[in-house]
């Protein structure tokens, strides 16, 4: 099995990634590229641990072989904020506790990213069907909806729309 | 396409603790140069938050602040036995160690304080903003860091504890059962709501609310984690997951996520609940362990709740749409079928 | 310790400690975890349901590139697992890597170690197993029926209690009470099996180190117990293991069974190299435990008033192929069987049950879980055929302080009550002032 390079944007800077044919981003991202940000619950898109973003659309990793991320650009946990820069919807759900085990968290504030991005007032509703196929075992999921509802809030208020 | 209503009700217990004890834990604490804690313990976090609420159970009784308070765990060679995190223990057990343990180094802190402020030890009081004061004299006071440092590099003396909590192993008669079993109960009851619909068997579960009496609330957020966790996966094991869909036969059962199936957001009922308190004799400030009380009151206050919207008990979990049909189709109209 | 004073620190709700780590992928779980040199092991496993072992053929596996051992039973130094004698509880029963026989589907066999995921996980799928079929039992009550295929290595399909076939709970005389009653209320109500289904499957890493020790990353839940078994396994003295974990991606009781550390362990020492061990989604799913399936009958002696005279509870607890946990949970169950009431007679059986199924263990609420769900729908079903209200059942049999539990123990922190008050404020239910009057220290309905 001959490994190629796989040249694509991650996080907005360029990197080049050795790789076998078909292997996934999700593990080309987490044993190459450090990107151990994006888990791996399941590794046959069911549990959604490995959302990232694949030119701003939500993708499973561990279902996308990595040629497909060629001349793409790629945003994972690690590019929406850090600690003592959280984005938004990192610090909802830190501040109202949308956190226990924490394994679910990367891949269900990177939906949520994307779902506010395309979506600044989503309805519960709404938020329940992007959160379709992400699985949180600990919380029971309504922080999580909580928080995503007040990170939009806030969002609109920085945005000078009414909150 | 009928909707039918249904309400119900389940009254639980839960114990704390290993069956029978046994269980032991032992914490360590000692202050850094600069006046900061380090409680050391194996005690593992399973995502409940432990590590916060034993930073929180060791800074109240060191009097010092929360931010001050690390909790150094999971490393066989710095930390000291723990039996592990199951059996709602943790907190009992850990927070118990944690408290012998900082009562000993609150001991020394204040022993090094009232030298240095030429006290007594017994007048001498903790602010919780990280000083300690001689009561009644607000010009009369140090802080913790000062203390610290004095006590390693001045008065040439530790400032730390050691505290191990066990509930001692009991044996039970195997005649009669005869046995001592756990620390402290726990006790919870939940009302749940459901909408069962006749033409797809399918259970909506409207609400859920409950009553936990948990000892005491160390940290009320985290509680309320445990409710709402274990409220989702209590309505899960009620009505959605299972390993074998035929048990005991060992076909279909699921490999995945796709085919285990769980409640999704969209599934969520209203979930409202109210904490009592009323303090165990020998949990850390009166606390009951939680974590695994909060998925069974909902169980059977569900299955309850289904049994009331349709006349029939269905006993056997998890209440499929499939197992609903079947009750409805097998019941007499208008009649409770037992 | 001045209990008088305000508490500045507990009762608030303090952020996490690891929060920020959480929402940042910051937080390092196991298999975050990596080493130069690491290789990966994945087991070889049971496609039958029992069936004897004549032999296994690496042969294939051998070529695969990238292969670097196999390990079967021969090489695990003491080849059982012993979670339950480092509690008291006898006898251990589940071989680390099978002998002669397997006894469960997804039964480990055989440990492949190879340079990468996938290669190992090729190899493993090219390991010949020549097995033989035998006859299964999957039904708890056929497995206790005379004839029954032998699951275990001792000939009974139960545990054995010292000396009897379940774990008995007697009080009163509940044969004699039932006879005596106005009404006889049963029920028989299944439990089923369900995985605890963290997102993060259980795993570890192992490393041997220059000084001759093991380190062994784990997201174990209980960090001695899984050392100390390690090590028992190993034959090796506990000091020379070192065992790192803490943060779990969920566990819920299923990161309990220390399955995974001691073959890991062992190929890292037998390889000289980093070895990791994480179970695949469909392992977490089908081979690792699950809650137990319990069946469980009550029968309640009820008098016309309403007041459950005696409660007899015959509880068939599905231990799977193996005991794990379940014998100490099957005790556990006793005590709690019989609900927090007060009743004057009763009489719990639990069997712990062998059968050819996932062997299951501790799950959130072990032994408890199961007890709460059948006793409060018996209790709903003593309301409905003696036209009670549910809600003056609970209330009049809640234990209260000073009564004694049918395992004899006196109660002190008596709550049930005040949570079932609140639980019918909350809900919007108007209790008859007698019963908004009850508390847990009024003993105005004792059962004696």
């Amino acid at each position: 099995m001959t490994a190629r390079a796989v040249s694509f944007e991650l996080n907005g800077a360029p990197v080049a990634a050795l790789a076998r044919p078909l292997e996934t981003l999700q593990s080309v991202l987490r044993d190459q590229l450090g990107m151990t940000g994006t888990k791996a619950g399941c590794r046959q898109g069911g549990c959604g641990s490995c959302t990232v973003r694949l030119d701003g659309e939500p993708v499973l990793a561990c279902l996308v072989p990595v040629e497909h991320v060629e001349g793409h650009a790629v945003t994972t946990i690690e590019g929406l904020g850090s600690a003592d820069a959280l984005s938004p919807v990192q610090a909802t759900f830190h501040e109202r506790f949308a956190v226990q085990c924490g394994f679910c968290s990367p891949g269900m504030i990177t939906i949520a990213t994307a779902l506010l991005e395309r979506n600044p007032a989503p309805t519960r509703a709404e938020i329940a069907e992007a959160l379709a196929g992400n699985v949180c075992r600990c919380t029971g999921i309504v922080p999580i909806v909580d928080a995503i509802e007040a990170a939009a809030s806030r969002m609109r208020e920085r945005e000078g729309a009414p909150a | 396409m009928t909707l039918l209503r249904g309400r119900g009700m389940a009254a639980v217990n839960y114990p704390t603790g290993m069956n029978l004890g046994g269980d032991p834990t032992q914490a360590l604490v000692h202050a850094t140069t600069t006046g900061a804690f380090v409680i050391t313990l194996s005690s593992v976090d399973l995502g409940q938050g432990l590590k916060t609420v034993l930073a929180q159970i060791g800074a109240e009784t060191l009097g010092v602040p929360f931010d001050t308070v690390m909790v150094d765990t999971g490393d066989s060679d710095t930390g000291p036995h723990c039996m592990g995190t199951f059996a709602s223990r943790a907190t009992h057990r850990a927070g118990n160690a944690i408290i012998q343990a900082a009562e000993e180094a609150r001991r020394a802190m204040l022993d090094v304080a009232a030298e240095e402020l030429e006290a007594a030890p017994e007048d001498l009081d903790t602010d919780g903003e990280g000083n300690i004061v001689v009561a009644g004299v607000p010009d009369k006071r140090i802080s913790v860091m000062d203390v610290a440092l004095a006590a390693h590099f001045k008065q040439g003396r530790t400032i730390s504890g050691r505290g191990l909590y066990m509930k001692p192993k009991s044996d039970l008669d195997p005649e009669t059962g005869a046995m001592d079993p756990d620390s402290t109960e726990a006790h919870a009851c939940t009302v749940a709501d459901v909408e069962v619909d006749t033409e797809t068997g399918q259970v909506r579960v409207l609400s859920l609310k409950s009553a936990y009496e948990i000892g005491k609330a160390l940290n009320p957020a985290l509680v309320e984690g445990q409710i709402t966790g274990g409220a989702w996966m209590g309505m899960s094991h009620a009505l959605y997951e299972t390993t074998a869909p035929y048990y005991p036969a060992l076909d279909h059962s699921p490999g995945d996520f796709n085919n285990y199936l769980m409640p999704g957001a969209a599934e969520l009922p209203e979930i409202e609940s109210t904490v009592l308190e009323m303090a165990s004799a020998n949990g850390p400030f009166g606390a009951k362990g939680v974590g695994e009380m909060t998925a069974n009151s909902p169980i059977p206050a569900i299955a309850n709740a289904v049994a009331d919207a349709i006349g029939v008990q269905i006993t056997d979990l998890p209440i499929t749409p499939e197992k609903v049909l079947r009750a409805l189709e097998q019941a007499e109209p208008a009649e409770v079928v037992l | 310790m001045n209990h008088a004073k305000p508490f500045n620190v507990i009762g608030r709700a303090h952020e996490r400690r690891d929060g920020r780590g959480h929402v940042t992928g910051t937080t390092v779980y196991v298999d975050d975890i990596g080493f130069p040199r690491m290789c990966y092991l994945k087991m070889v496993r049971n496609p039958l349901v029992h069936a004897r072992i004549r032999g296994i053929d690496f042969s294939e596996a051998e070529q695969v590139p990238g292969f670097v051992t196999a390990l079967t039973a021969r090489d695990v130094p003491k080849n059982v697992y012993t979670i339950l004698c480092l509690i008291g509880v006898e006898p251990d029963d589940e071989p680390v890597l099978a002998e002669d026989r397997v006894r469960y589907r997804g039964e480990q066999i055989a440990a492949v170690v190879a340079e990468t995921e996938a290669a190992a996980a090729e190899a493993a799928a090219k390991v010949r197993l020549d097995l033989e079929e035998l006859p299964h039992v999957l039904d708890v009550e056929e497995a206790l029926a005379p004839g029954a295929p032998v699951v275990t290595h001792w000939g009974t399909n139960h545990f054995v209690y010292e000396g009897h076939h379940c774990r008995r709970l007697r009080y009163g005389d509940a044969e004699s009470a039932r006879e005596r009653a106005d009404h006889v209320v049963s029920g028989r109500y299944q439990m089923s099996p369900i995985e605890h289904a963290p997102v993060e499957t259980t795993g570890c890493v192992a490393k041997p180190e220059a000084d001759g020790r093991v380190t062994v990353y784990t997201n174990t839940q209980a960090i001695y117990f899984s050392l100390d078994n390690t090590a028992l396994i190993l034959g090796l003295p506990p000091h020379r293991l070192h065992f790192v974990g803490g943060t779990v991606g969920g566990g819920f009781g299923g990161k309990v069974d220390v399955m995974v550390e001691p073959i890991a362990a062992l190929a890292a020492m037998r390889t000289g190299r980093p070895v990791k061990y994480m179970y695949t989604r469909p392992e977490e799913m089908r081979i690792s435990s699950t809650r137990s399936a319990a069946r469980i009958y009550i029968r309640d002696g009820v008098m016309a008033d309403g007041t459950i005279v005696s409660r007899e509870v015959t509880t068939y607890h599905d231990a799977g192929a193996y005991s794990r946990h379940s014998p100490y949970g099957c005790t556990k169950h006793a005590a709690n069987a019989a609900g927090p009431y007060t009743i004057p007679n009763v009489s719990v059986d639990v069997h712990c049950v062998y059968t050819n199924r996932q062997p299951s263990s501790a799950m959130r609420g072990f032994g408890v879980t199961e007890a709460s769900f059948a006793v409060e729908m018996q209790m709903d079903r003593v309301a409905r055929e003696l036209d009670l209200d549910p809600w003056e059942l609970r209330l009049h049999h809640a234990y209260r302080n000073g009564d004694e539990r049918p395992y004899r123990k006196r109660t002190e922190d008596a709550s049930l009550v005040e949570a079932i008050q609140a639980a019918a404020t909350l809900a919007g239910v108007e209790l008859a002032p007698e019963l908004h009057a009850m508390s847990s220290n009024d003993r105005d309905w004792g059962a004696e």
